[in-house]
């Protein structure tokens, strides 16, 4: 449990929110200081603009879920698609996740791209069978007849504060499961590109997004402006480059480990930072081009620690050539391994923040094998 | 209140409840709920203490029951339901041995529950979407899928266009024949059934299609019931749920079930059109069923069918159910409420079915059996690079490639050297060469 250890033992943090709007003013506006023409976007507004576009692009695009049509989304992501669309393809549905999943892989089996919008996956787990077992293993189990062309979006992993059944990355669940394609994105350009990739792919797509970058705004290239934006699923996208460190991470920990980087800077030390973009299918030769030139890698991630992302990517390197190139050992950066604790200090202390990510890759720099 | 007006001229069995009818004191706001001044409990769907009643045109020994109108079928309709009922038993006699002779894994059959599932097949368009449970091969077979095709499922060869020999025997799927691949978690069908209504719906030519979605009384004790239920007549779309009660969820009675009145009581729970029907008679089956269909199509909703049944058969291969029924139970179902006994009655007496009949067919229809067998039992397995084909349409990402190379390199390696591979290999299509010259 050297995660846990390293949680607990770490100094005194700051709210997430905190960090996330000092992120906003600071950080961002300098990674993409080459962005060509000065549009930024929330990443609400990306994932609104993705579904528009291709519910626009074709007519088979549909999105439903709890409170998807008339209340705009509980997060407001579909903010304006009723108005835009009609009733027939913006669908309120009642309260049984099972219920409006099960009906969207039938509609997806029978020919629809429905978008299934889950509150927040961790209420997916009432329907995860009709996820895993139906919309994952359908087109092969029948024998490549029967294609289940469906997108299972919602915010994922710890919000804040609200608790243990509210804050699970499920990142590493879907990722398991041969037939799923599973997507984080991190920026409002990963959010429009990935997403429209996913409503166009001819797989069941589970799309994490998290609820702490619904309002971030990003600088959008103009090419991510256009209706045509798409980014590939499976591929990860290296936001810094750097020689001395790799950072891996996905989703708002992208945020901390850019930050990270920031501060390492300022004292000679040059990390790379990896968005993963993708969990599957996983991006690994990126991370290996990475650590063989860093010799280094830390995996951030917002999940536990126990068979998690973190865990795969490890195993994935270690058994690779890549790992002749390591000089010290791989570390993870996780959740605690405790369910996410409601109090405010708790809750700091069980995911990680920029600090930690500093602290670990130092460690890293410092040892040797 | 349209809907309301329709389903109660419509539906015979509703009867307004007399002790409701108290209009002078108004109604609920933002409801229709009449106020009364007395507690009423009520646990009954028919307003009386009456269960709900069954539908059934011909009694036990195929003679129409008083009151009886039976549908308008000629000679040759009625052929064609008894053959097709007839042939279930016949295939099933074959395949449950062959699969104690360890030829298969797996096996179930649909002993008893043949006017069910036939019944149901004929009062079904050909391209209504089924969404089965397992234990609906006879529409499938309706539909002229064939012997061969069957066979070729349950011993997963080459030639099983359901799944290249991925799935369990009995787990059929045909687009082609409008039937879903079978899905082994229970019950998963019947949201998926909603959602496949709704895509009909959505769909300018198939407007005049349903989605038809069969259940044994035990999965309808899966949250997925009431999800899909609920779902289908909040989204409404043209589903027909068809549950089949045949008494047993493997070794679970229906008394132990379910306390309330079988299945049928709760489709008035979800707004849902709903009827019973004695299952074991054919024309009863294929009467309500097409009574259904009409109603789902005609007013875009769901409607649920209970089909009373037995299962006189095991569950399936993997259950002996003489742990739990007696044997004579099971003897005197099949002697007593016989379907194919109960519509064969009823053909004799139309002058359309003899002894003679009898014979030909029960020899014709095993001896077809038989050859799909013989054929499909020397076939060989898919060959061996489809274990990586279909796990994702579109461009094939690297984890696929990668295990296939190394399966390949492997091959190369050991396929002719090391004896357990070598025979095994022999079994499938290609041998594997496939693999191993790439």
């Amino acid at each position: 449990m050297a995660s846990l250890t390293r949680l607990t033992a770490s100094v005194q943090k700051s709210r997430s929110a905190s960090l996330l709007s000092s992120y906003r003013s600071l950080r961002l506006v300098r990674t993409y200081a080459t962005a060509d023409n000065g549009h930024t976007m929330t990443v609400r507004d990306a994932l609104n603009a993705a579904m528009e576009e291709e519910m626009i692009r074709d007519e088979k695009v549909y999105v439903m879920g709890e409170e998807v049509a008339r209340y705009n989304g509980a997060y407001k992501v579909t903010k304006g698609l009723l108005d835009k669309f009609g009733e027939k393809r913006v669908v309120d549905t009642p309260i049984t996740e099972m219920g409006f999943a099960g009906i969207a892989v039938g509609a997806a089996l029978a020919g629809l791209r429905p978008i299934c919008e889950f509150m927040t996956f961790n209420f997916a787990m009432q329907a995860i069978d009709q996820i895993v077992n139906s919309a994952g293993k359908t087109y092969y189990m029948s024998g490549g007849n029967v294609p289940c062309p469906v997108v299972f979006r919602g915010p994922n992993g710890a919000a804040l504060g609200v608790a243990a059944q509210h804050s699970q990355d499920y990142a590493s669940w879907y990722g398991q499961v041969p037939g799923l394609k599973v997507v984080s994105p991190w920026s409002a350009e990963d959010c429009k590109g990935l997403l429209k990739s996913a409503i166009r792919d001819p797989n069941p797509v589970v799309f994490l997004e998290n609820e702490m970058l619904y309002g971030v705004s990003f600088p959008m290239s103009s090419e991510a402006m256009s209706d045509n934006f798409l980014l590939p699923i499976g591929k990860a996208k290296v936001e810094r480059e750097g020689s001395d460190v790799t950072f891996v991470a996905h989703s708002k920990m992208v945020t901390h480990s850019l930050e990270a980087a920031d501060i390492l800077a300022k004292e000679g030390i040059k990390a790379e930072v990896i968005n993963l973009r993708s969990i599957r299918p996983l991006d690994i030769d990126t991370i290996k081009s990475s650590v063989k030139k860093t010799n280094r890698l830390v995996i951030v991630e917002g999940g536990f620690p126990a068979f998690g992302v973190g865990s795969e990517i490890c195993a994935q390197i270690i058994e690779s050539e890549a790992f002749d190139y390591l000089d010290a050992p791989v570390e993870r950066v996780t959740g605690a391994d405790v369910p996410t604790p409601y109090a405010a200090n708790l809750e700091d202390l069980a995911f990680p923040d920029t600090n930690l990510i500093v602290k670990v890759a130092k460690r890293s720099l410092y040892r040797t094998n | 209140m349209f809907r309301r007006a329709s389903r109660s001229l419509r539906t015979p069995f509703l009867h307004p409840r007399a002790s409701f009818a108290t209009r002078a004191l108004g109604r609920l706001p933002n409801s229709q709920s009449p106020i009364v001044s007395q507690p009423h409990f009520f646990n009954s769907v028919t307003g009386s203490n009456e269960q709900i009643p069954a539908f059934r045109l011909l009694d036990g020994t195929g003679v129409p029951i008083e009151g009886a109108d039976l549908p308008e079928i000629d000679e040759a309709f009625a052929r064609k339901l008894y053959e097709n009922m007839q042939l279930l038993p016949n295939l099933d006699n074959i395949l449950y041995n062959v699969q104690r002779q360890g030829k298969i894994s797996f096996y179930m059959t649909a002993y008893g529950e043949e006017a069910t599932i036939v019944g149901s097949a004929a009062a079904l368009e050909d391209n209504d979407e089924v969404l089965g449970q397992y234990r609906e091969m006879g529409v499938l077979l309706w539909r002229g899928f064939g012997l061969d095709n069957v066979m070729a499922q349950c011993f997963g060869n080459h030639e099983d266009t359901s799944g290249k020999g991925r799935q369990m025997p009995v787990h059929f799927g045909s687009p082609k024949h409008h039937f879903h691949t079978i899905s082994s978690p229970l019950a998963t069908q019947i949201p998926q059934a909603a959602g496949v209504a709704y895509a009909l719906r959505r769909t300018p030519d198939r407007s005049n299609s349903v989605a038809a979605c069969f259940f044994g009384e035990g999965a309808a004790s899966e949250g997925d019931f009431h999800a899909g239920l609920l779902l289908a007549s909040t989204i409404p779309s043209p589903v027909v749920f068809i549950a089949r009660n045949n008494g047993f969820a493997i070794s679970t009675p229906s008394s132990e079930q379910y306390y309330g009145d079988g299945i049928a009581s709760r489709g008035p729970g979800y707004g849902i059109d709903t009827i019973r029907v004695d299952g074991n008679d054919v024309l009863a089956v294929l009467t309500a069923v097409r009574e259904a269909r009409a109603r789902s199509l005609d007013q875009g909703r769901a409607v649920l069918v209970e089909c009373m049944s037995y299962r006189v058969g095991h569950h399936s291969t993997s259950d002996d159910s003489f742990a739990y029924r007696a044997r004579s139970e099971v003897d005197d179902r099949k002697r007593i409420d016989n379907p194919l006994v109960r519509f064969r009655l009823y053909m004799e007496s139309r002058g359309w079915w003899n002894a003679e009949a009898e014979e030909e067919l029960k020899s014709r229809l095993k001896a077809d059996v038989l050859k799909a067998f013989k054929h499909a039992e020397t076939q060989s397995r898919c060959e061996l690079s489809e274990l990586f084909t279909d796990i994702y349409g579109g461009e094939e990402p690297w984890n696929i490639k990668e295990q296939r190379e190394d399966l390949a390199r492997l091959l190369k390696k050991y396929g002719e050297d090391w004896e357990p591979w070598r025979v095994e290999l022999q079994k499938f299509k290609n041998k594997g060469q496939e693999l191993s010259t790439k």
